[in-house]
């Protein structure tokens, strides 16, 4: 293996929990792995089960639904 | 900025006042404008002026660190941003040579003909908020400040961490520009130091060198810091978990002491010179030396104080009352911020909303006259027009630029479709940066807008109102995280922040091609409150919305008003407390505008900002009845009860009558009894808090504590006191009080939490025994009274907090939406916090919370509509099939089923609607779509995430 392994991950967040804390994981200055790209929606209750799949075929290695 | 944007907000800077007269309701104000030397609707704030000024000028707002010119602007995001010339430096105005700004700016701004005007304006209510001052050279001699460079203050220190700084951010030596391995901070300079007569404390250098250590440590991990200091005062709400996150997470040494001088060490840079608690002596050397100067009154508080007629305390701050805080001597006139008592930013926001309130009471017979009410263009319709992107990358100075290549990022959308204009900024949000964004709208008619910042939470309502200034609907923007969510966590790694900031932009402008304009709508308002909770805060609260004209109904579990106030007899200033209650009582008893509900409990709450329905129930058993009460907006108020500590110090508390609270003391010290200050008393402070039960401070147990002491000495000067504490936190002008009880001879000794006091007891004697620092050795002492102050807990808030979907921080209590920028509101709209279910803090301070809630609340009241967010579901009612699927599964009943032709259609109640789009992700026939959020945008964002990937496959 010459390449590290550097998965791609799709993530939804809901506005008003997971969005929020991941703003106020930057105010405070945690530092996490920076994989993930995220679609802000207004709750997980707006991920439609086509979004997930669209997100694999896509090329998500994964995909987070953060709510 | 948003002052600046109000239409309603008149900001005359350059601005001196000469005088004030009048009543209340009714005052005149007489005001001379300083020139300017530029027409400010002419200056575009290019900054070529500045260029090309051959003058050089100490720059005053980099605190004399840096060079300007006379002809300049103090920092990028002023407001107004308008350039301006400094009369005393500049060429022209002192010898009538050079003028060679005047041709060199292309709007032709630059007026030497402006003279000083006069202007008289008259107004109703009259708020001071000069905020504070510098204290005195003298003060910061004894630590070689002026003979060596390296010896600076912390607000210079500021400006050297801040990116606009003298060295764009970076920490460096100013003798010799070497980055500094050791920096000290001293604390109290200037402050608690009857030298230079701030015989108060400044309540906020604390927490302010704490903040600037991490900082520096952020910006160097290697560099060593050592805060020097005599008690820490980290008493504001979190401000102690900040301390111990220094300490364990940043490694910043805290050392208690008494630094004797800083003197020149040659070659070595500084010595400074310390002495410890147990005598000893110790010298140090430091690369920098960092001064933590106090907060001074402002240098002109003796003229305001001539001009206006209000009196000033010993030193030289507004005077004011423990029971009304912010009003001055002269009615109509009221004070906020710093000028005040020395206090932090959320403390400043809150009072500033409070005297709005007070304010606000005094004109409410002038409501809604005269103000102006903001109008937009009309609003360009681009339904039929091919969409034009533009995107704006930021760097948020160093705060994305730092990290990630925004010039980078900036370039990643040059020939992506749709886009025809893209850019980067320095602070896109500054208002120089908004004026460039309305300007290229309407150069390149833009359609769509993708800002590359921070976050849409904090910062999309400021771009949107830009937006809708030029023209464009607000919806027509798309905000793209990569300050928050980007720069700030992958702070290490600026390479995969650099990809993760363009595929993120990239998926921002895959949506952005499809946003769509969305109607603004509005729903009325049901103009009262409901007030939970009808101790000194809710009352107050609900007095406050009285005197601005709107009624509030207060629930109150008890069978008595009063609350946590109705234990406490008297305030460290002589305030008796129960004629305080008594007043505040009968007056809302008086208010037909005030509803009082006793021995009643909200059972629950429905609705939203502007139309809330609450079930209260009073009474209990069969007596028990419940009542439905329609309400706009809701106060929080529940309080707070003292905590009743199991375990003290690690120990479990013993059983014994001669160990007692602060308050119970305080109750036994106001009644009658001959032997109530006995002769010998122990108080011990943080009994359970900080650490032990409680993680936190309780902020008002030292002052208490202080309090009691003096008034055992008042009754009885033979009385030996011991208080053993941690941190003394007799924050601000209480450190008097401090003082005084010193002299009087209350013995006060320093425990720490590695040994800290015994206790012990038996049926007839308490023993305390505990390390004498100054003796070196361990003291045991059988006092009459062993004293406890046990800081305080929420009340119920974990209930509430479920009900009204209201957030509480890890200690239980109430977490405000923004610390600094909306510290008495709750992220739920139309809920708003005061008192001590926010924090424990002392009486003034719950007083001017609770006026500040009001203030926040009676917003929605005053305006009697409410904006809903344009982002509401919306069925379309050719594609539904009548299921009902969706009104089923809406958890906010926003949506209703109803007959079109003698069909079954959902509609949305767009009042309810909080966008959630539940109902959109399960429509059987995508009948529904969400505004902003519509299925064909996130799969476009979701098709962009890809996008890359098939890229780099082909490499």
């Amino acid at each position: 293996m010459s390449q590290e392994y550097n998965p791609k991950i799709l993530g939804f967040l809901c506005n008003w929990c997971c969005y929020a804390a991941a703003d106020a994981a930057g105010v405070s200055r945690f530092q996490y792995p920076p994989n993930l790209r995220t679609v802000r929606v207004m709750c997980t209750g707006r991920i439609d089960p086509l979004f997930v799949l669209k997100g694999f075929a896509a090329g998500a290695a994964g995909v987070f639904g953060g709510g | 900025m948003e002052a600046g944007r109000s239409p309603n907000i008149e900001i005359l800077s350059n601005a001196d006042l000469l005088g004030l007269e009048g009543k209340p309701g009714d005052f005149t104000a007489k005001l001379r404008l300083r020139p300017r030397y530029i027409d400010a609707d002419k200056c575009t704030a290019c900054g070529l002026c500045t260029k090309y000024c051959p003058k050089h000028l100490t720059d005053s707002y980099n605190e004399g660190l840096d060079i300007t010119r006379p002809i300049h602007i103090d920092y990028p995001q002023a407001v107004p941003a308008t350039y301006f010339i400094d009369p005393s430096a500049c060429m022209h105005i002192q010898h009538g040579t050079c003028k060679i700004c005047v041709p060199v700016c292309r709007s032709r701004a630059i007026d030497f003909s402006q003279k000083p005007t006069e202007r008289e304006i008259s107004v109703g209510a009259v708020i001071v908020a000069p905020g504070f001052g510098r204290v005195p050279d003298e003060a910061l001699e004894k630590y070689s400040y002026g003979k060596h460079p390296d010896v600076v203050t912390s607000l210079e220190f500021e400006r050297l961490l801040n990116p606009s700084g003298p060295f764009q951010g970076e920490v460096r030596c100013l003798s010799d520009k070497r980055h500094p391995r050791k920096i000290a901070f001293i604390q109290c300079v200037g402050s608690r130091d009857l030298g230079c007569d701030n015989g108060y404390c400044s309540s906020v250098c604390c927490m302010y060198a704490i903040k600037e250590a991490m900082v520096a440590k952020e910006h160097d991990p290697d560099c060593e810091i050592t805060i020097y200091y005599m008690d820490l005062r980290t008493q504001g709400k979190d401000f102690d978990a900040a301390r111990t996150r220094a300490e364990e997470q940043f490694g910043i040494r805290f050392v208690r002491s008494r630094v004797a001088e800083v003197v020149d060490w040659g070659e070595n840079g500084l010595k400074l010179t310390y002495s410890t608690l147990d005598g000893g002596h110790h010298f140090e050397q430091f690369d920098m030396v960092v001064l933590s100067v106090g907060l001074d009154a402002p240098a002109d508080a003796k003229k305001i104080a001539d001009m206006t007629g209000i009196e000033l305390n010993s030193f030289d701050f507004a005077s004011t009352s423990t029971f009304a805080p912010l009003e001055t001597t002269v009615k109509g006139i009221t004070v906020a911020g710093a000028f005040q008592g020395p206090k932090d930013i959320p403390e400043s926001v809150t009072q500033s909303s409070a005297a709005a309130a007070l304010a606000s009471g005094l004109i409410k017979a002038q409501r809604n006259k005269g103000i102006v009410v903001k109008d937009y263009p009309e609003e360009v319709d681009i339904a039929d027009e091919e969409p034009r992107i533009g995107v704006f990358v930021c760097h948020c100075g160093i705060n994305i630029g730092g990290v990630v290549d925004v010039p980078g990022v900036d370039q990643s959308v040059e020939g992506m479709e749709g886009v025809v204009y893209h850019t980067d900024s320095l602070y896109s949000c500054s208002q120089d940066a908004q004026e460039v964004l309305k300007e290229k709208i309407r150069e390149y008619k833009l359609n769509r807008v993708v800002i590359a910042a921070c976050s849409p939470r904090t910062h999309e309502p400021l771009f949107q109102e830009t937006l809708r200034d030029a023209g464009l609907n607000r919806c027509l923007i798309e905000m793209v995280n990569i300050r928050d969510q980007c720069s700030w966590v992958h702070a290490n790694e600026p390479d995969a922040a650099t990809e993760k900031s363009k595929d993120l932009v990239r998926m921002g402008v895959a949506k952005a091609r499809l946003l769509k304009p969305l109607p603004e709508q509005t729903v009325p308002v049901t103009k009262s409150a409901l007030v939970i909770g009808g101790g000194i805060a809710g009352m107050t609260a609900a007095l406050s919305l009285a005197e601005q004209g709107f009624s509030s109904v207060i629930v109150e579990r008890n069978a008595k008003l009063g609350g946590h106030l109705l234990d406490t007899r008297y305030t460290i200033t002589g305030g008796n407390t129960a004629d305080l209650l008594k007043d505040v009582t009968a007056r809302v008893k008086k208010n037909k505008l005030v509803t009082v509900l006793t021995g009643s409990e909200l059972v629950n709450t429905s609705g939203f900002v502007g139309n809330f329905t609450s079930v209260v129930k009073s009474g209990s058993g069969k007596k028990a009845r419940e009542q439905t009460i329609d309400h706009g907006v809701v106060i929080v108020a529940t309080g707070a009860r003292p905590h009743a500590p199991e375990k003290v110090l690690g120990r479990k508390l013993p059983a014994s009558k001669k160990i007692i609270t602060q308050l119970e003391l305080e109750q036994r010290l106001a009644g009658r009894a001959k032997n109530r200050a006995p002769g010998s008393v122990v108080m011990i402070q943080c009994a359970g808090s900080r650490g032990d039960d409680l993680n936190y401070c309780s902020k008002s147990c030292c002052i208490d504590a202080v309090k009691n002491a003096l008034k055992i000495k008042e009754i009885n000067p033979d009385s030996q006191v011991v208080i053993l504490y941690r941190d003394l936190r007799t924050y601000g002008f209480a450190e008097e009080y401090y003082r005084k009880a010193r002299e009087l001879g209350v013995i006060f000794v320093p425990y720490s939490l590695a040994d800290p006091p015994r206790l012990g007891a038996t049926s007839r004697k308490v023993e305390v025994t505990y390390d004498d620092p100054i003796l070196g050795e361990e003291v045991t002492i059988a006092p009459d009274l062993v004293v406890l102050s046990v800081g305080m807990v929420p009340e119920g808030t974990e209930e509430l907090s479920q009900m009204l979907k209201i957030p509480v921080n890890a200690d239980k209590f109430f977490l405000e939406a923004h610390v600094k920028l909306r510290p008495v509101e709750m992220p739920v709209s139309g809920v708003y916090l005061c008192g001590l279910a926010h924090s424990p803090k002392p009486l003034d301070e719950i007083i001017v919370q609770a006026q500040a809630a009001a203030a926040k609340a009676a917003m929605p009241l005053v305006k009697g509509e409410v904006a809903v967010e344009p982002i509401v579901s919306h069925v379309n009612e050719d594609a539904c099939i009548g299921c009902s699927l969706c009104a089923s599964l809406c958890p906010y009943q926003a949506i209703e089923m109803i007959k079109v032709d003698k069909k079954r259609k959902a509609r949305t109640i767009v009042a309810s609607c909080k966008a959630c789009g539940i109902c959109a992700s399960h429509c059987p026939t995508f009948a529904i779509s969400m505004g902003g959020f519509t299925n064909d945008q996130i799969q476009a964002q979701i098709d962009a995430f890809g996008a890359v990937d098939d890229a780099g496959a082909k490499e």
